[in-house]
């Protein structure tokens, strides 16, 4: 029976028909590929407009088209709209193709006639491949009703209350041992100067009580199985060496806790914490953690201080607790891992760990904050002396061919943010070094105006150095900041008492290895790859997988408590639906081919191979194929075949690449 | 030669990766020279050698094998498995007397459309100085032996 090919050449605006002579390729199309099957070649302005989609439909029953070709942009953007559009036609939807002149021809070839000549190769590649399809059915999944969300920052916190309120089951894992993230340690949050802790608590809170959400602090991600609907999530959770049904969070056990150890992570390095702690007063769960790298019953087998004071009966210290590898089965997951702060002793001519008072941002936070080592007090690294000047380095790590070329979005308000708590709590000169002022978005170019009528003084210019090298007698005991002031076009050097450096966000250092876990892409920078950077930021590439926040790239926090409601949205709309329908690209085996050499059973990284030892048969399970196609490729048989993906359907699409065969008729190639 | 030789290179993308970097390349509107076709796959790990001899056989020049960087395969390993077969692949094509610079192996992960540009410019400009590969063409002149090695490769 011959096929009737209809083929659909878009110009998109001028996007593809600026480069490429589409009326002429729709011509061609017609005409050339007569003897392929093709029936009908048109071009229209907007092939993805309703319009376009109509024309196509009207095709299918009016000409009886069986076969489809759309040459027009990426198959990422649009294959799902135009199989949308057959599906309603009455046309099985995988027997549309859609072929890339857009982002493979027009947008990446300047000459015209070389590129009109690319996308009538590429449409008759396309045609070739389309006439070897077969109707398909895609493969319907169910989707587990629970969620798992990584990262107990604001975004994942947004995200699992979110799903909880509306009747959901949700894993929040933290790495920590409690949630609340950077924001925790935030003092202030621009431009509104809200009280950081007063707002994230009530949600802590309400994450760790609410009935439907299971907190898992203290834990990480051990491994990954699965797909979307279906994951089973193995997680580690780390020993407390606490007893949280006896625990009541009393802190005697810190209290007596006799090893003072530096905070690295809550407090940035600024403060200390106890071998037995939690991180902060608010911290949810209220329940403390022994840092057995630091007690020193672990090191030495003395001490117990805390056992021997914990008043709970039974005691709450429990010195033989075991880590516990718990699998649990989501249908979705949320990625909200967050961010690192950029190591400032990165940069050496800043001074970051040699310069006693240069302050990195997150120490500064910590300064400020009301419950941190100097209780709010803004002081010099001796912890009592007031600064009378305070310099403060935007862009540091960012901006930088050095270390990282992007803008890191939070830095300049930030740095105003701090700049204006200077001023109100020291009333010290505050000078700001930027590069740019970016204060995008509500309220924030406000805020900016606000700080310089406070008297901030700003300079713009990139720092050269801090030092402590004076030159004058004013210089002497200062630290002197060299700047170049572009606005006034000469060297200055500003001397201060403190400096803080507003470090950039990087991705976490483990993102990596993270990305390959659950299995979704990275940038060359380690941000997560969103499915698309405009229309789908929260979606990734991999079914079933979330991110939202910092781990997408540097966002504030009302960018991330949004991105963390959307993936929430996104996974609600998945369970109420139940199920998901998923490309039917699957590899089977034709029993009577396999000769049971079993070259195929080692390949399968997804254990969907196995081998029937009576039959001396091998059998692919379609529910855990994951259609990549490599037992096809090995084969020697030819005995297993990929719906979607067959070595037909390639072997046709190269030939029509390759433009061999135009001139002869279907048949005399099929026979 | 009066005209300069125009290669026609097959390039075969991983859905994930390269594919999206070429995509990408696209979008950021970075220019290449049109000399190469790309073709689909869900995976490097699809490629089956006879694609590549196929597309030889077949009046291509060159082909471009593409894939994500080691270690970030979608499927976990299986961009190692394309290795392999690249390895052997170059070894069979140079006994069957074509140079194995014909058949290249670029890995490229979706943001790099970029670096991916770069290797097809490289790549065109290489099979440039190869010239025409000339391999019996299927069916064109009816010749024996071009039926053969097409049976051959499809077999």
């Amino acid at each position: 029976m011959n096929e009737k090919v209809g083929v659909y050449v878009c110009h998109c605006g001028t996007n593809i028909a600026g480069v490429v002579d589409v009326e002429s390729v729709a011509q061609w199309s017609a005409e050339t590929l007569k003897n392929r099957d093709v029936v009908v070649g048109r071009d229209y302005e907007f092939m993805c407009s309703s319009l376009g989609q109509e024309l196509i439909q009207n095709d299918i029953k009016e000409l009886g088209l069986t076969r489809v070709v759309v040459a027009a942009c990426s198959p990422h953007l649009h294959e799902q709209t135009f199989r949308t559009a057959c599906d309603r036609a009455g046309l099985n939807p995988y027997l549309c193709e859609l072929v890339s002149i857009r982002e493979q021809v027009s947008w990446v070839h300047t000459d015209k006639s070389a590129a009109t000549e690319k996308a009538k190769a590429v449409i008759s590649g396309g045609v070739e491949r389309v006439l070897m399809h077969e109707a398909l059915e895609p493969l319907q999944v169910p989707i587990h009703p629970a969620t798992m969300v990584v990262g107990g920052g604001i975004a994942g916190i947004q995200a699992a209350l979110e799903i909880a309120d509306a009747g959901r089951q949700v894993y929040l894992v933290e790495r920590e041992p409690s949630i609340g993230g950077h924001m925790a340690q935030f003092d202030k949050t621009f431009p509104t100067l809200d009280c950081s802790a007063c707002i994230l608590t009530p949600k802590m809170v309400s994450a760790g009580t609410h009935p439907n959400i299971t907190l898992l602090t203290w834990s990480e991600v051990e491994n990954v199985d699965g797909y979307v609907g279906n994951f089973t999530v193995s997680v580690r959770q780390k020993a407390r060496y606490v007893n949280i049904d006896a625990c009541t969070g009393c802190g005697i056990c810190w209290e007596k806790c006799p090893k003072k150890v530096i905070d690295d992570v809550y407090e940035a390095g600024f403060g200390q914490r106890k071998a037995i702690y939690t991180p902060f007063p608010q911290a949810v769960p209220k329940y403390p953690v022994i840092d057995v790298e630091n007690c020193i019953y672990f090191i030495n087998g003395k001490c117990k201080a805390c056992q021997i004071f914990c008043p709970t009966e039974p005691n709450s210290i429990d010195f033989e607790q075991e880590d516990q590898l718990i699998d649990i089965e989501v249908g979705n997951i949320i990625l909200a891992t967050g961010f690192d702060l950029f190591d400032s002793t990165r940069i050496p001519q800043y001074g970051y760990g040699k310069l006693a008072n240069v302050f990195s941002s997150l120490e500064f936070e910590r300064m400020c904050n009301a419950s941190g080592p100097t209780n709010g007090d803004i002081v010099m690294r001796d912890r009592k002396t007031t600064p009378k000047s305070v310099g403060i380095i935007h862009c540091v790590g960012s901006r930088d061919k050095n270390y990282n070329e992007y803008c890191s979005t939070i830095c300049c308000m930030q740095s105003l943010k701090f700049a204006h708590l200077v001023i109100e709590r020291t009333g010290a000169e505050v000078y700001n070094f930027y590069i740019d002022m970016r204060t995008a978005f509500k309220d924030y170019e406000e805020f900016y105006q606000r700080v310089l009528e406070e008297g901030g003084h700003f300079i713009r210019g990139k720092v050269a150095e801090v030092t402590d090298a004076a030159r004058t007698p004013e210089e002497e005991g200062k630290l002197i900041i060299q700047a170049e002031d572009t606005l006034i076009g000469r060297q200055r050097r500003i001397p201060v008492d403190m400096v803080v450096l507003s470090a950039g966000l990087e991705p976490r250092h483990d993102a990596k290895e993270v990305a390959k876990q659950f299995g979704i892409a990275c940038s060359a920078n380690s941000w997560f790859i969103e499915k698309h950077p405009k229309l789908d930021p929260v979606s990734t590439m991999t079914e079933g997988i979330f991110i939202a926040g910092c781990v997408q790239g540097p966002k504030d926090i009302p960018a991330s408590v949004a991105q963390g409601a959307a993936t929430a949205a996104r996974v609600l709309a998945r369970i109420q639906q139940g199920e998901i329908s998923l490309e039917p690209v699957r590899a089977s085996v034709i029993e009577e081919k396999c000769s049971g050499c079993r070259i195929c059973n080692d390949l399968c990284p997804f254990t969907a191979i196995i081998f029937h030892e009576d039959r001396m048969v091998t059998e692919i399970n379609p529910a855990l194929c994951q259609g990549c196609g490599t037992c096809v490729a090995a084969c020697p048989a030819g005995a297993i075949t990929g719906t979607g993906f067959s070595d037909e359907q390639i072997y046709a699409q190269i030939d029509g690449l390759l433009m061999l065969n135009l001139e002869q008729p279907l048949e005399a190639v099929a026979g | 030669m009066t005209e300069k030789f125009e290669p026609v290179i097959i390039g075969f993308t991983c859905n994930w990766c390269s594919y999206r970097a070429a995509d990408l390349a696209g979008t950021a509107r970075i220019k290449y020279p049109p000399n190469i076709r790309l073709i689909r796959l869900m995976c490097s790990g699809r490629l089956d050698p006879t694609f590549v001899l196929k597309a030889l056989a077949g009046g291509a020049d060159g082909v471009m094998i593409t894939g994500c960087h080691p270690g970030e395969c979608h499927y976990l390993e299986q961009n190692y498995k394309a290795l392999r077969r690249y390895l052997l692949l170059r070894r069979t094509i140079a006994q069957m007397g074509v140079d194995p610079g014909r058949v290249k192996l670029v890995w490229a992960s979706a943001a790099e459309g970029v670096h991916l540009a770069e290797e097809i410019t490289n790549m065109v400009e290489e099979i440039r100085e190869l010239g025409p590969l000339n391999w019996p063409k299927w069916d064109t002149n009816g010749s024996k032996a071009s039926v053969a090695v097409q049976e051959e490769v499809t077999a």
